[in-house]
Formats: C-alpha cells, sequence, structure tokens
C-alpha cells in the first residue's frame, strides 16, 4: 500500500482535478449566470433559447459532451486551444476542451440553481425596483441578482461538489486527473479496495469541506425576510 | 376503504416481486462447476467485447481469436460450445471477475505480469504480442519506434501501452482515450500520427470492414506480451488441463487456423516465438 504511495504521483493527480474544477466552475458560473439572466428577461426569444439550452445541456451525458468536444470538435472540427507548436499540445488541448466541457455542462445546473434563488426574492422587490425609475438591467444588477445569489448558494454548492466528482470523466479524453491515475494504478499492480478507498477519501477530503462551507455561508448570508 | 385497500395489496405485490427478483440472481453463480472442469455444467468465459480480432460481440455472435482459443479449451474441458456463457471481462475488472468467481476463467488478451500473478493464476501463455504502431496507410515517416520523436500518439488511459510510450519516448506527445476505437477517428483526420498498443489488437482494426486499406500496421514490435488464460489462483488442476488443451490446439494445427482466420486478413505476422510453449502451473 504504501509503496504505491510512494511510486505514483496521488497529489499531482488530485491538483489536476482542483484544477479542473476551479477553472470549470469559473466557466459554468459566468456562463449560468447569463443563462439565468435569458430566462427571467423580458425579451422571449431570449427566455426561449435560455431553456433550449438548459434542457438540450442537462439531458446530454456529460461522458458525451467531454468525448464530442475533443474527439469531435478538436480532431474533426480542428479547432485547438492550443498552439500545435507547442510542446504539449496534446496535453494542453486535452484539458482544456475538458475544461470547456464541464463548464457548458454544469452552466445548466448553475442556470437552474440561481434560477431558485430568483424565486426567493419577493415580486414585490421587482415591482418597487421599477416603480423607482430603475431600468430592467439596473433593477436586475442592484436589487435583483445579489438577492437571488445569497438565495441560491446552498444549490450552488451541491453544484460545485457535483462538478468537483464529475471532473473524473475527463479521464475519458486523458486527463491526468485523479480517475486517470486510478485507472493506471489498476493496470499495473491490479484493482484493490485499498486504492478505490484511498481516491474515494481524496474526493471526500475535497468535497466535505466545500458541503460545510456552502450551508454556513448559506446560513450567514440568507435574506432576512 | 376500498382503493386504499387495492393500494396495499399492490405495495405488497410490488414488494414480493422485487424481493423475488433479488433472490433469484445469484444461486447458479456458486455452483459454476469450475474443480471438476467438466460434466454438463456450462463455464463462464470472461473475454473482450470491443476488439475486433481478438474478442467482439456483434449481436448474439461472438468471434475473434481469444474467443476461438476459450471454445477450443472449453471443448477440451467438456463443455459444448452452447453451455458457454460470455462474460464481458473489461481490463480493469479481470481480476476481480476471477476473484468473485464470476468467471471460470479469462481469455480477454490477458499479459500475465507478476503484479497480476498475486492475485490470480495463469495458463499459457497462449500467444505471445508486442506493442506496435498503426498508422494511416500513406504514412511513410513513421518505420518504427525510433521515428518516433515529436509525434503525436493515441492509446488508452492507463494502459500498459500508454505508459511505456511516455517512460520511454518522452518527445512524444500522448493523446489517451478511454477505449482504442475512439481513437481512430483522430488518426484518420491527422490529429494524431499513430495508434499504440499489442500488436494483435491493432490488426483487428486494420482488418475491420470500415477502415480496411486505410491503416497499416508498422510491423516493429517493441515489447513482449505474453497473453494467459486467467483463473482463480492456485486452481492446478484447473490450470494444468487448460495448458494441456492449449498444447494441443497448437500441435494439431487449430491454433494456426484460428489466427489465420481472425487476424489474418490485415495482413498480420505473428511475431517471433509464436506459436509459445505454455509454461508449467505452478
Amino acid at each position: 500500500m504504501f509503496d504505491i504511495l510512494e511510486k505514483y504521483d496521488i497529489l499531482a493527480a488530485f491538483w489536476m482535478t482542483i484544477k479542473l474544477t476551479f477553472f470549470s466552475a469559473i466557466g459554468a458560473l459566468v456562463i449560468g449566470t447569463v443563462l439565468a439572466i435569458m430566462r427571467v428577461s423580458p425579451v422571449a426569444v431570449l427566455r426561449r433559447l435560455g431553456a433550449f439550452y438548459v434542457n438540450v445541456v442537462r439531458n446530454t451525458p456529460l461522458t458525451l459532451i467531454v468525448f464530442f468536444a475533443l474527439a469531435g470538435v478538436r480532431f474533426v472540427l480542428e479547432i485547438s486551444l492550443a498552439p500545435a507548436s507547442s510542446a504539449t499540445s496534446v496535453q494542453d488541448n486535452a484539458i482544456r476542451w475538458a475544461m470547456v466541457a464541464l463548464a457548458v455542462y454544469h452552466a445548466a445546473f448553475v442556470c437552474e440553481a440561481l434560477r431558485s434563488g430568483f424565486n426567493t426574492v419577493p415580486l414585490g422587490q421587482a415591482e418597487a425596483a421599477r416603480s423607482i425609475g430603475l431600468t430592467f438591467g439596473q433593477s436586475l444588477r442592484e436589487v435583483i441578482l445579489p438577492q437571488a445569489f445569497r438565495g441560491a448558494i446552498a444549490p450552488l454548492g451541491s453544484v460545485l461538489i457535483a462538478l468537483t466528482k464529475n471532473t473524473t470523466v475527463a479521464s475519458v479524453i486523458g486527463v491526468a486527473e485523479a480517475s486517470a491515475l486510478m485507472k493506471t494504478i489498476f493496470e499495473n499492480e491490479t484493482a484493490s479496495f485499498a486504492v478505490f478507498f484511498l481516491f474515494a477519501l481524496g474526493f471526500v477530503i475535497l468535497t466535505l469541506p466545500v458541503g460545510v462551507f456552502f450551508t454556513s455561508m448559506s446560513r450567514r448570508l440568507a435574506v432576512k425576510r | 376503504m376500498k382503493a386504499r385497500r387495492l393500494g396495499a395489496v399492490a405495495a405488497a405485490a410490488t414488494l414480493a416481486l422485487t424481493l423475488a427478483a433479488c433472490g433469484s440472481g445469484q444461486p447458479s453463480g456458486g455452483s459454476g462447476g469450475t474443480g471438476g472442469g467438466g460434466g454438463g455444467g456450462g463455464l463462464k468465459i470472461g473475454i473482450k467485447f470491443d476488439q475486433p480480432g481478438m474478442g467482439l460481440k456483434k449481436g448474439n455472435e461472438y468471434s475473434g481469436f481469444d474467443v476461438d482459443v476459450a471454445k477450443y479449451v472449453a471443448k477440451a474441458l467438456g463443455t459444448s460450445e452452447d453451455n458457454i456463457t460470455w462474460v464481458q471481462a473489461p481490463s480493469a475488472q479481470r481480476e476481480t471477475l476471477i476473484q468473485t468467481g464470476q468467471v471460470d476463467f479469462v481469455v480477454a488478451t490477458y499479459s500475465i505480469t507478476d503484479a497480476r500473478k498475486e492475485k490470480v493464476s495463469f495458463a499459457g501463455p497462449y500467444f505471445i504480442a508486442g506493442q506496435d504502431l498503426l498508422v494511416r496507410a500513406d504514412d511513410a515517416t513513421i518505420t518504427g519506434p525510433d521515428a518516433l520523436d515529436g509525434k503525436k500518439l493515441c492509446s488508452v488511459t492507463g494502459s500498459t501501452s500508454a505508459q511505456k510510450v511516455k517512460k520511454q519516448y518522452p518527445g512524444v506527445q500522448l493523446q489517451e482515450f478511454g477505449t482504442y476505437s475512439e481513437c481512430l477517428p483522430a488518426l484518420q483526420t491527422g490529429g494524431v500520427d499513430a495508434l499504440t498498443t499489442d500488436d494483435t489488437i491493432l490488426a483487428g482494426y486494420a482488418a475491420q470492414e470500415q477502415y480496411k486499406g486505410k491503416f497499416k500496421v508498422v510491423g516493429k514490435p517493441f515489447s513482449k506480451e505474453n497473453y494467459g488464460i486467467g483463473l482463480k489462483k492456485g486452481d492446478t488442476a484447473m490450470c494444468t488441463k487448460i495448458t494441456d488443451a492449449i498444447k494441443k490446439m497448437i500441435s494439431d494445427g487449430s491454433w494456426q487456423k484460428a489466427l489465420d482466420a481472425n487476424l489474418g486478413p490485415a495482413g498480420y505476422k505473428p511475431g517471433a516465438g509464436n506459436p509459445p510453449t505454455p509454461s508449467a502451473c505452478s
């Protein structure tokens, strides 16, 4: 067991998991927020577009999206996210496309979490904002969004935890994260419960504090009404 | 009142059904008929389902060199083809399948290694494969492992082949996918320059209908993989029987015939050391 810890760089693999999680989370938050705004906007086309995105992406398996990003978009359509001349272009492309795919997929869930946050804001708030002369953009920025975010912290935490665990899917396109290393160890040392639990423990260490943090934040930041 | 009673009955029935379903799954598992190796009991054999030329499932048909070896061995053990239950044995699950008795033995491009010998026993080898390269048919730049510097290779995440390339050829960029077939579109469009793994598997892909004439195997193997039949650790009686069956298969020409039928269409010639001499069981 200990020779496995010595022979394989498990920390580096989990560091890649953290990097994937971090950048995908930022991407998902940005795209998801835009989507959520589209879904509550007064323009019908935007509303429908947002709903369409959420329904399509949310109901597509993540493995498919991740695989399509690299095998379809990168290799068949030949859209590269790293300079072809660089010595690590293959790995960089895999990592960046994995981040894009993860962000695109989880944006749908971020959007829905935010939308539940919008629903915690009483209608009177929006009416009051409009009645003092704020435009749609202003009332969104100054009144609705801040309250919506504070109401959506707990579900956003769930999305982040799911995202952390879903980074393991990136191993299907060869990103050297935790589950890819686990496959390597299984290949060399044969599969064992000890190794499996070690990696499971790694993910618990990553996600448990996130859950605790988001729960306490959701309590502290909840809008008292 | 009536509706409520009906509901209760329905709930009870559902519960009973689920319980029954749970119960019926197992019983046949325990008595799989390994020890005796003969008689009327069927055999459960683990093979690959997704490797053309070695072990491939198409509808209800199973084909490939591994499948033919498995059938021959089963026959030698006294089990007819109809009594074989084929079980999918993906690389990472092979030891578990054997240890838990879900299969009687595994014939699935299973390289004999020391780490694996600690968990399972091997009969064989019945074939010696080597890691090779599959390139586009019109590509003349890759002539062997020495011409790989700066090239882009594709293999399967965590596989032995992938690790070997990373370690021995640091100048190579490696793209890893979940399965070998996922590498093929990238190879076709030029996204990667070669696919690398055991030559048997490569030959199987090159021989596939939709890729015929598009790819070629370079034919300069740079490793030695001894394929063995994996079985429960310490089952020497079974191991001896299987070893005898392999020896007989090689000597009576069935081995060559199976090889020609499955990998011949790709123009594949087995590397040095074939047919191998199975080592004694311990």
